[in-house]
This record gives structure tokens, C-alpha cells and sequence, in this order.
């Protein structure tokens, strides 16, 4: 057909709970929202949405992922516009039905129809390997893995890296999250190097351990769009790579001074 | 392996890591490992004396050059102690 796009849909999911996934998916579909492109953020974790809070949209829901499946409402009329940029929607999850409200077919059926109006769907997989996960990736074209510096993260991340290519979504890439570089520094907190060594998996992007981040989902308002923010940075970062710009990895000692400096670049490697 | 005195955690980490990977990734039991290093230890010893003790086998997942996904592996180390004469 003339018009229609061909987009790419992208599953932001970890195994374990709490690494910051949500952060992640709102902070990707508002990167790439500010490149230009035309984005639908997706929250499938059905029965805990926080997409749309994390996104400060919270207030305009109206339908849900479920209505939509179900055919309570049009695709069109369940998005909603993000405040600030006119080419970002999002498509929340139901709050009050359970996982297994919506089938991996429904899934890719919904993706495949929102990949010919967007150029990226970015969906936030619920926390576990079970049902909704394996819907949440059911669509998915790539998948990004979230994970922190802790052996629980990284070892439910290679559980997941292994079952999605055991369901041919290959070459998922990695975001190591809440890196803190004092700790790593002084050999307390497993570094970029030890985690890619583990995972082996293409690494997308790390974001440090940073304060805006939660002072940003405080308001609303994803950190992507904090110039200030060191995380911000890094998300930005990401967002170019993701559109298959090459762009250096973020230098998270870039505010300190010290002379250690050069033994950092070793230690972080790339 | 965990002489070392006031071993950094984040090599703690690691080694405990590793060492539950191996099992995570192996959708092999323990116990179907024994068995096969029961039998790889039943053919080598047919030509070299083995320190049994130190047999270490294990699944893996390994990067091959010029191929970015990761491939399951089987890593046998086992130490031989002497090799035997060949029999006639």
C-alpha cells in the first residue's frame, strides 16, 4: 500500500522485576519521539500498568490494550497523544484484568497494525517469563534487554536472552542500568566488561545510577528530555543507536576530574 | 580458587554467577551430566590415567568468532596424569 510504513517494533524486557524496564520504555519512545520519528509506547504489563504515570499521562486514559483487542473501541481511539511531543502515543495496559486478557496472536496481529501508521512500537514487557511476557515479545521484531550490575539482574537476563532465542528473536542487545563508577571503581560492583563477558550479547547502551531519574519520574517527565542529566544523556545516546547511528559509549567519568582517568577507560572498556 | 585474601566482591559475583549459569543454561540435569562424565571418563581411561577428582564438565555459552549470537557448549577439562601404553 502507498502509505503505509513498514516500522519496527522494539520489546524492552528483563526476566526480573524492578530494573528499569518502564523507565526504559518511556525513556526510548520519548528519544526517539524527539529525533522525529513517530512512536507508540506500549504497556503490556496488564494488571500493574505504570507506563502512563511514569509518561505523566495518566489522567487521559481512556480505553486500554484490552479494549482494544477486544473491540471495545478503535486502535486510534485507545492511543493517547503525549503532552509534548505531537508523534508519541501510548497504549496503556488494563489495570484491572489479568495476563491472560490478550493472546500472543491478538499481539501480533495489534503490533503488525500499528507498524504500518508508526516507525517504532516500543513495548514494556511485564516482569517474569511467563504468560504475559511471552505475549509481550510475541510482536517484537528486536528486543532490547534491561539489566543492573547485581548476579539476580544478570542472571535472569541471560534466562531471558536464552528463551527469546529459543522463540527466533535473535541478537537481542543489553542496556546495563544504575551503573554507580565509585563502586565499580573500588571492585564492588561488577563492571560493563564483567557483564558483557557473562552475557555475551551486544551491548546498546549503560546508564548510571542518577538521581534525575527518579526525581524526573517524580514529575512525569522521562529524563531523555533533561539536557542537565548525565542518565538523560545516556538515554539519548541510546535512542541514536537504536536508529543505527554509531555513537561512542558515555563516558560516565566525563564530570570527574581525576587522574584516574585513564585507568577508568581500561576498566570500562570500548 | 578462593584463596586469594580479601578477594574484591564484584569477582565474588562473578565466580557465584558463572557457576549458576552453568546450570540455568545447561537445561541438563547434574545428574545428567554425571552421566555423561561417567562415560567420558570410562573412554579416556582406556588410554590415560585421569585425575578424577579435578574432572570438570560443564554447558557453556560461548561467542564464535564472525558470529554474534552465542552458541551452547559442552567444556570438559580433565587433567591426565599419565598417558598408558598402548596396548596391544
Amino acid at each position: 500500500m502507498d502509505n503505509e510504513k513498514m516500522g519496527t517494533a522494539i520489546v524492552v524486557t528483563s526476566g526480573k522485576g524492578g530494573v528499569g524496564k518502564t523507565t526504559t520504555s518511556a525513556n526510548l519512545g520519548t528519544g526517539l519521539a524527539m529525533l522525529g520519528y513517530s512512536v507508540v509506547v506500549l504497556d503490556a504489563d496488564i494488571g500493574l500498568r505504570n507506563l502512563d504515570v511514569v509518561m505523566g499521562l495518566e489522567n487521559r486514559i481512556v480505553y486500554d490494550i484490552v479494549d482494544v483487542v477486544e473491540k471495545n473501541c478503535r486502535l486510534k481511539q485507545a492511543l493517547i497523544k503525549d503532552k509534548r511531543h505531537e508523534k508519541l502515543f501510548l497504549l496503556p495496559a488494563a489495570q484491572t484484568k489479568d495476563k491472560t486478557a490478550v493472546k500472543p496472536e491478538q499481539m501480533v496481529e495489534l503490533v503488525n497494525e500499528l507498524k504500518k501508521n508508526y516507525d517504532y512500537i516500543i513495548i514494556d514487557s511485564p516482569a517474569g517469563i511467563e504468560q504475559g511476557f511471552q505475549y509481550s515479545i510475541a510482536g517484537a521484531d528486536r528486543a532490547v534487554i534491561v539489566t543492573t550490575p547485581e548476579i539476580s539482574a544478570v542472571r535472569d537476563a541471560d534466562r531471558v536472552i536464552g528463551i527469546l532465542e529459543a522463540k527466533e528473536l535473535h541478537d537481542p542487545t543489553l542496556i546495563i542500568n544504575r551503573i554507580r563508577t565509585d563502586m565499580v571503581k573500588r571492585g564492588d560492583m561488577m563492571s560493563i566488561d564483567d557483564i558483557l563477558d557473562i552475557l555475551a550479547i551486544d551491548l546498546l547502551g549503560i546508564v548510571p545510577d542518577d538521581e534525575s531519574i527518579v526525581i524526573s519520574t517524580n514529575k512525569g517527565e522521562p529524563v531523555v528530555m533533561d539536557d542537565k542529566a548525565i542518565s538523560g544523556k545516556a538515554y539519548r545516546n541510546i535512542v541514536r543507536r537504536i536508529t543505527g547511528e554509531e555513537v561512542e559509549l558515555l563516558n560516565l567519568e566525563a564530570n570527574d576530574e581525576s587522574k584516574f582517568s585513564k585507568v577508568l577507560k581500561l576498566i570500562f572498556g570500548k | 580458587m578462593f584463596t586469594k585474601k580479601q578477594e574484591k566482591s564484584k569477582n565474588v559475583a562473578k565466580e557465584r554467577l558463572k557457576l549458576v549459569l552453568v546450570h540455568d543454561r545447561a537445561d541438563l540435569s547434574p545428574r545428567f551430566l554425571e552421566m555423561i562424565k561417567t562415560d567420558i571418563v570410562k573412554v579416556i581411561s582406556q588410554y590415560a590415567e585421569i585425575d578424577e577428582a579435578e574432572i570438570d564438565i560443564k554447558m557453556t555459552k560461548m561467542k564464535k568468532d564472525g558470529n554474534s549470537s552465542p552458541v551452547s557448549a559442552l567444556v570438559a577439562n580433565i587433567p591426565i596424569v599419565k598417558v598408558k601404553e598402548k596396548k596391544k
